[in-house]
Order: C-alpha cells, then sequence, then structure tokens
C-alpha cells in the first residue's frame, strides 16, 4: 500500500542508511545493472568501484532517485528514494561540478540550501558551516569561475552537504585536483566520518579506496563480484600469497612457458609471480640463474586493491 | 594539406546539424519569406489598401465611381461592414461609422464621396467649382491615403469617360468663346458614345485594369481632377505614428531570442550536472520550470519595459498615460514569450540545435508577424499567415493601446490568444521536460 503524507511508510528502527535489493536497470537491450544487493551500516564508508561501462553510474544515479529501476529497490533509512525523508537524508556530491559558476560560493550554497527546503537562520547557520568545512570563508564572495579546481571540488562538496545529510554520496570528489588540494578533501571526508556520517565513496584512485574505507565493492557488468574489507577482499582473491615481479633482459627461451612452469604469467619481459613467503623468492632466481635468464630487478609485494581489481576485472582501475 | 583542411570542415559541418540548418534552410526560409512579402506572387498576393466609401451624393456619377473603385485591384473598397448574425444585412458606411472604423483599425482609410459630385464631378486646374473629396486615414500606415488619392483620380478618370467629355467641352466652349452649331452637334454625339461606353463600362467593371496604379502623379491635394482633402483621425495629435509599432515588433522579437536563451538555461545545467542535482534535493520539474517561466516573463517585462521608456526618451512616445495598458499588454506578452523560450529549450538536445531552431523560428516568426517590416506592405494572405505569430498579436496590442488610444478592455482577443497559447507552450514544455526527469 503506497504511504501517505499523513500515514507514512512504517520505517524499523534499525533501518540502515542505504539498502539497495536487487536492482535492475536496462536501456533497451542492455542492462546496465543487473540485480545489484548491497547495504551499508551506519557510520561506515562505503568504497564503490568498478571500471568505466561497468554499470557504476547508473547504480549511483539510481540511489539519488534520477533512475526509474526496472526491478529491485533501494531505501535510503528505510525511505524510498523518491520520498521527501530520503531526499532529505542523502547528499549527493556528483562528478561533475554541478554548481552555478557566475555565482559566489556563498551564493551557490545558498542556492542549494533553498532547494533542499533551507531557510533563515537553519540556512544561515548551514552556509557559515559549509563555508568552514570546505576551507572556504575566505572566498565566500568569490565567483566559482575565479576559484581553483581544487576550491570548486570543494564547494561542489559542500553544496551537496549544505542540509547536513545523513548519508552522502561521494562521486570521485577527487576528479581532476592536485595532491595538496586532494589532501584537504581527505580531511573533509574524515572530518564527515568523524562526525558519524555514512558515506559512500567512488573513485578510482586506489589509494583512496584503500585510506578512506571500510568496505568496498568491486562492480563489473552490472553486478557487485567482490565485497568486503580491504583485507578480505585481498585474502579471497590471493589467499596469503604476496606477488613477485621479475624483469628479466632479452632471452631465447619461452619466458611465459617458464612462468607458467612456475604457476605466473609473463609478458613483454616481466614475470609475475606468487609465493607464499620470502624466502621462496631464492627459489625462483636460483632457477632463473640456471635457465641463464638475465635479471634485471626483482620486486615483491603484497597484494593491494589494485592487484584485486586486476584479478577480478581483468582492467587496470583507471584505463 | 588544404584538401584535408575543407574535408574536415566539410565533416565537422555535416555532422553539426544546428549549424547546417543555419547554412542553408535558414537562407532559403528567409528568401522564400521575403519572396511573398515584397515579390507579389502572380498578382495574388499584392497588398491591397482597404478602404471604406461613403457615398453622400447618391448620384449615377457616384454609383459610377463607387463600381469603378470596387473594380480597382490596388484597392479593397467596402461600402458596408460585413455581415453578423445580430445585423445579417448591415446598412451602407456613413462619414461617422467610417470614421469610427478607420479608429478602430478596421481599415487603414475611408473615402468620402461629397454631395453635389455629380452635378460637378471634376475640374480642370486649380480654382474650379467642385466638391471636395475627404480621406480619413490612420497614419501609422502611411501608403494608404496616399494610394487611395491616386487611385481616386485614376478611377475618375477612367470610369467616368463621358463626364470627363462633357465637363472638357464646357471648359472648351467656355475658354474659346463658344462652339459653331455644327460642332456643338457633333460634339454631342461623340459624348453619346462615350456614354453608351462608361454604361457598359459600369455594367461589367471593365475599368479595372486598364491602367496601372501608380499613385506618383496623385498627391492627396486640390491639384488633380478631384479635390481631395486628406485627414489623420488617428493621428492627428500624435508624433511618429510607426514608434509604438516599432517598439513592439523589435522588442518582441528580442526577447523571443532572450526567451529563447533564458530556457536554454535548462540545457546547461543539465550539461553541467546541476539539473540533477536540483532535481534530486526537493524540487520538482514543474516548479523548476515554473521558476525558470516566472525569470523569464520578469527578464521579458523588464526589457519591454526599458524599450518603451527608450521610445519615450527620445521618440517622444506618450508611454506614462498608457501605462496600464502597457502593463497589460507586457505582462501577457512577456508570458507567452517566456512560455515560447521554456518550449524551445525542452524541445532542444543541445544549445547548438537550441541556437539554429530558435534563430530559424524566431525570425520567421518575427517576418512574418511584423517585427521586421510593417504589416501595411504585407497581402492579406502574409497578415493571415502572420496571425500564428506573437509577434503580430503584441503588436496588434500595444498599437490599440499606443496608437488608437483605446481601452484596456478591448485587448481581449489578444489577450486570450497570447494566454492561451502561453498556458498551452507551457504545458507541451513540461510534457517533453520529461526526458530530464528520469533515465
Amino acid at each position: 500500500m503506497a504511504a501517505s503524507r499523513n500515514n507514512p511508510e512504517p520505517v524499523a528502527a534499525e533501518a540502515l542508511p542505504l539498502q539497495v535489493d536487487d536492482v535492475v536497470k536496462r536501456f533497451g537491450a542492455v542492462t546496465a545493472v543487473a540485480g545489484v544487493s548491497f547495504a551499508i551500516a551506519p557510520g561506515a564508508c562505503f568504497g564503490l568501484l568498478g571500471p568505466n561501462g561497468a554499470g557504476k553510474s547508473t547504480l549511483i544515479r539510481s540511489i539519488v532517485g534520477r533512475v526509474r529501476l526496472d526491478a529491485g529497490s533501494i531505501a535510503i533509512f528505510g525511505h524510498s528514494v523518491s520520498s521527501a525523508a530520503a531526499r532529505a537524508d542523502l547528499g549527493w556530491v556528483p562528478q561533475e561540478l554541478a554548481i552555478y559558476p557566475l555565482l559566489t560560493c556563498r551564493e551557490n550554497l545558498q542556492a542549494f540550501g533553498k532547494y533542499q527546503g533551507l531557510r533563515g537562520r537553519v540556512l544561515h547557520d548551514a552556509i557559515a558551516w559549509c563555508l568552514e568545512w570546505a576551507a572556504l570563508a575566505d572566498r565566500a564572495g568569490s565567483p566559482v569561475k575565479t576559484l581553483s579546481g581544487g576550491m570548486k571540488r570543494r564547494l561542489n562538496m559542500a553544496a551537496g552537504l549544505i542540509h547536513r545529510p545523513r548519508l552522502v554520496l561521494l562521486d570521485e570528489p577527487t576528479v581532476g585536483v592536485d595532491p595538496q588540494s586532494r589532501n584537504r578533501i581527505f580531511e573533509m571526508v574524515e572530518a564527515l566520518r568523524s562526525a558519524g556520517t555514512t558515506i559512500i565513496y567512488t573513485t578510482h584512485y586506489m589509494e583512496e579506496a584503500e585510506r578512506l574505507c571500510d568496505r568496498i565493492a568491486i562492480i563489473d557488468h552490472g553486478q557487485i563480484i567482490a565485497e568486503g574489507t580491504k583485507e578480505e577482499l585481498v585474502s579471497r582473491s590471493f589467499g596469503s600469497r604476496s606477488s613477485v615481479t621479475i624483469h628479466v633482459g632479452a632471452t631465447q627461451i619461452d619466458l611465459a612457458a617458464w612462468a607458467q612452469a612456475r604457476g605466473g604469467t609473463a609478458q613483454d619481459g616481466v614475470v609475475h609471480c606468487s609465493v607464499e613467503r620470502p624466502s621462496e623468492i631464492a627459489d625462483l632466481l636460483e632457477a632463473a640463474t640456471h635457465d641463464r635468464l638475465e635479471i634485471l630487478d626483482v620486486t615483491m609485494q603484497r597484494p593491494n586493491l589494485e592487484s584485486v581489481f586486476l584479478h577480478l576485472t581483468g582492467k587496470e582501475l583507471r584505463s | 594539406m588544404i584538401g584535408t583542411v575543407i574535408q574536415t570542415s566539410f565533416r565537422a559541418l555535416r555532422r553539426d546539424r544546428g549549424a547546417f540548418v543555419m547554412s542553408f534552410i535558414l537562407p532559403i526560409g528567409f528568401f522564400t519569406i521575403f519572396g511573398f512579402v515584397f515579390g507579389s506572387m502572380r498578382g495574388s498576393s499584392t497588398p491591397r489598401v482597404t478602404v471604406l466609401v461613403v457615398d453622400q451624393d447618391h448620384s449615377d456619377a457616384s454609383r459610377v465611381l463607387v463600381a469603378g473603385l470596387e473594380h480597382e485591384p490596388s484597392l479593397h473598397a467596402i461600402t458596408h461592414p460585413g455581415p453578423t448574425r445580430e445585423n445579417p444585412a448591415p446598412a451602407d458606411y456613413t462619414a461617422a461609422t467610417a470614421e469610427a472604423a478607420v479608429r478602430n483599425g478596421d481599415a487603414p482609410a475611408a473615402l468620402i464621396i461629397p454631395a453635389g459630385f455629380g452635378a460637378n464631378p471634376v475640374a480642370f486646374g486649380p480654382g474650379g467649382q467642385r466638391p471636395t473629396f475627404t480621406i480619413l486615414h490612420d497614419s501609422s500606415d502611411p501608403v494608404a491615403a496616399q494610394v487611395v488619392a491616386g487611385m481616386l483620380q485614376k478611377t475618375v478618370m477612367t470610369s467616368l469617360p463621358a463626364t470627363m467629355a462633357t465637363m472638357g467641352s464646357q471648359y472648351f466652349d467656355r475658354e474659346v468663346g463658344g462652339l459653331t452649331s455644327e460642332q456643338r452637334k457633333q460634339m454631342q454625339l461623340g459624348l453619346a458614345r462615350l456614354r453608351q461606353l462608361q454604361d457598359q463600362q459600369t455594367q461589367n467593371g471593365s475599368t479595372a485594369g486598364q491602367g496601372t496604379a501608380s499613385i506618383a502623379n496623385s498627391a492627396p491635394d486640390n491639384g488633380g481632377i478631384v479635390a481631395v482633402n486628406v485627414r489623420d483621425v488617428v493621428g492627428e495629435k500624435k508624433k511618429s505614428p510607426m514608434i509604438s509599432y516599432y517598439a513592439a515588433g523589435v522588442g518582441v522579437m528580442f526577447l523571443l531570442f532572450t526567451a529563447s536563451g533564458a530556457g536554454g538555461s535548462l540545457l546547461d545545467e543539465s550539461d553541467s550536472g546541476a539539473l540533477d542535482r536540483v532535481l534530486s534535493a526537493r524540487v520538482t520539474m514543474t516548479a523548476l520550470l515554473l521558476g525558470k517561466l516566472i525569470w523569464s516573463a520578469l527578464l521579458a517585462f523588464a526589457q519591454l519595459t526599458i524599450m518603451f521608456l527608450w521610445a519615450a526618451l527620445i521618440f517622444h512616445l506618450d508611454f506614462f498615460s498608457h501605462l496600464p495598458g502597457f502593463v497589460v499588454m507586457t505582462a501577457i506578452t512577456s508570458f507567452a514569450v517566456a512560455s515560447f523560450g521554456m518550449l524551445l529549450a525542452s524541445l532542444a538536445r543541445t544549445r547548438g540545435q537550441l541556437a539554429a531552431f530558435s534563430t530559424l523560428i524566431i525570425l520567421t516568426m518575427s517576418a512574418l508577424g511584423g517585427s521586421m517590416f510593417p504589416k501595411f506592405i504585407m497581402s492579406d494572405a502574409m497578415l493571415r499567415v502572420g496571425y500564428f505569430t506573437f509577434n503580430s498579436w503584441a503588436i496588434e496590442g500595444y498599437q490599440k493601446i499606443f496608437w488608437r488610444d483605446e481601452p484596456i478592455r478591448s485587448l481581449g482577443p489578444e489577450a486570450a490568444v497570447l494566454l492561451t497559447s502561453g498556458v498551452l507552450l507551457f504545458l507541451l514544455a513540461r510534457w517533453f521536460a520529461r526526458k530530464w526527469e528520469y533515465t
């Protein structure tokens, strides 16, 4: 039964910030999202990773209520995404600089605050908080077009949080910014986390996901193909093994066959293997010497998210 | 190298449909419109001057003259209003009703054939005894009175050959000191043949088309074979009759461009992602469109106000005594134009498309609706087409207020058309804006 204004839909006391159930979205013959389900716990920072064309953008637009689903449901704190309650609880920071370039920082925040229903003292205080949070108080009266790229990004984030939502969706908030501004944005996100805000964070930078996110989901071909903490994802993909990379000089032998015999792969003079213990590297080097391979460089690395992503999707995250 | 530059340019043009339309369709469209307006397409679209004819003489000569005027191809001579349900057989125009009709904008001119015309229809040279015709006209159409005066002179000459000859012979008889009895007999025979010919012409209207419609040698003064008094019944005390016309015409044309641009902000916001962000907040598409519509209408209102204030300052347009009518006309025009801009924006997919189509449509509407050239040089067919444009209705409304000093209640037709169009266009814009709501 549809909920009415006087008889709101019942919400469980412990309703999760975000509950995505079997969401399907098709565009003609293309299925962009094919039965995605996940949930986010209160106060968590949830990373959403996926290669280009994986369905990530459609999923994000579904969460912010900009897509009509073909199947499934999405609830924000127990409310349908199209409800006023869900809109009040969700803050969206889109990947694009979705702000008015000819308006000042303060005027932008004022406009987006009013779009969220804020007025009077509440709006005034919210603007002050946003300017402070985004370190833009001294540029409050500057038109957006005069700001640096990093400042624009921070204002873009602030505009999404003007109504102090409990759930924030940050869609690649650091795209195109310099390292210094990126650090500033990290601090802003960490401040949000400290305040108990639940965050969904999408990025193409693994180090950001590793630094900021408690749990990570990897989406590919419209489906969540892995979800867990960073350690869980690495463990599931690689167990406790470490990866070894050996660069070798020109050789007459079949390098791919050589690597395959040792459980690895080779391409363009680079051999990728894995070892359970560091001492196993000595065995690899001894075998290489025996087969007259000229070793140029050897590195050993614990698998990271990048390795997991490559392992699961076959693609570099930033490709 | 040069070939590659040409090839690249061609490919870019071919794929930019907006630019493609601008390059080829727009010039052809405009050429066609100008051709219709100025090119007199096989005579069917030649502009004719509507003139209300009042016969105060009721003589044979005046009836012949009225018939001649009715068959004059450059005139649309009317002797009585069209029948209505309330009055299926309306009476002929009188001087008073014709003047009222001209004041009301029903016709640009009226011709009054004076009593006594049949007794003394023409005179040769100044000073001859002859009654004076009166042309009542609306000087916002500066051509009509001259055309009517010229065609009057021509029609008198071509439709009254016997009268001309009679008066000429009397003039000759008087000036040479009398004719011989033989000369007088020959003259009477010739005049009888001319009267017979004149009667035939009256019956079949064959004077029409005998001469070309030239007004070069006819002026609305007493120098012709008939005396004419021309009186401006609408703008007697006004300056610059076309100022309010062009303030409205040019103003509305640029309003349409402004409204299109204001509506185009939706496309900019869609591109930047701001539209998605706004719609993901507590703003509905209807509220967003209404906000844009009101802003666009306010902008248009301000533009027209400044335009008319400028006209008052520079061209002495009597702005302030017409303020209530101006406010009403400007409000409804601004609303209609703003709705039109919203519809164009909601139909376009890109700024390029919007620029191309709005330029094409707005310039076409402006050409047909009277913003680019005055309506009095347009044919009846073109004027009828013009009724499908905002420009035409807006210009007519402003002319009622500023030129004809009509009361606000006279704006009923203009208000009805512009308001209804505005509502319908906005509803259409809302319908097409669904593309931005959800994917």
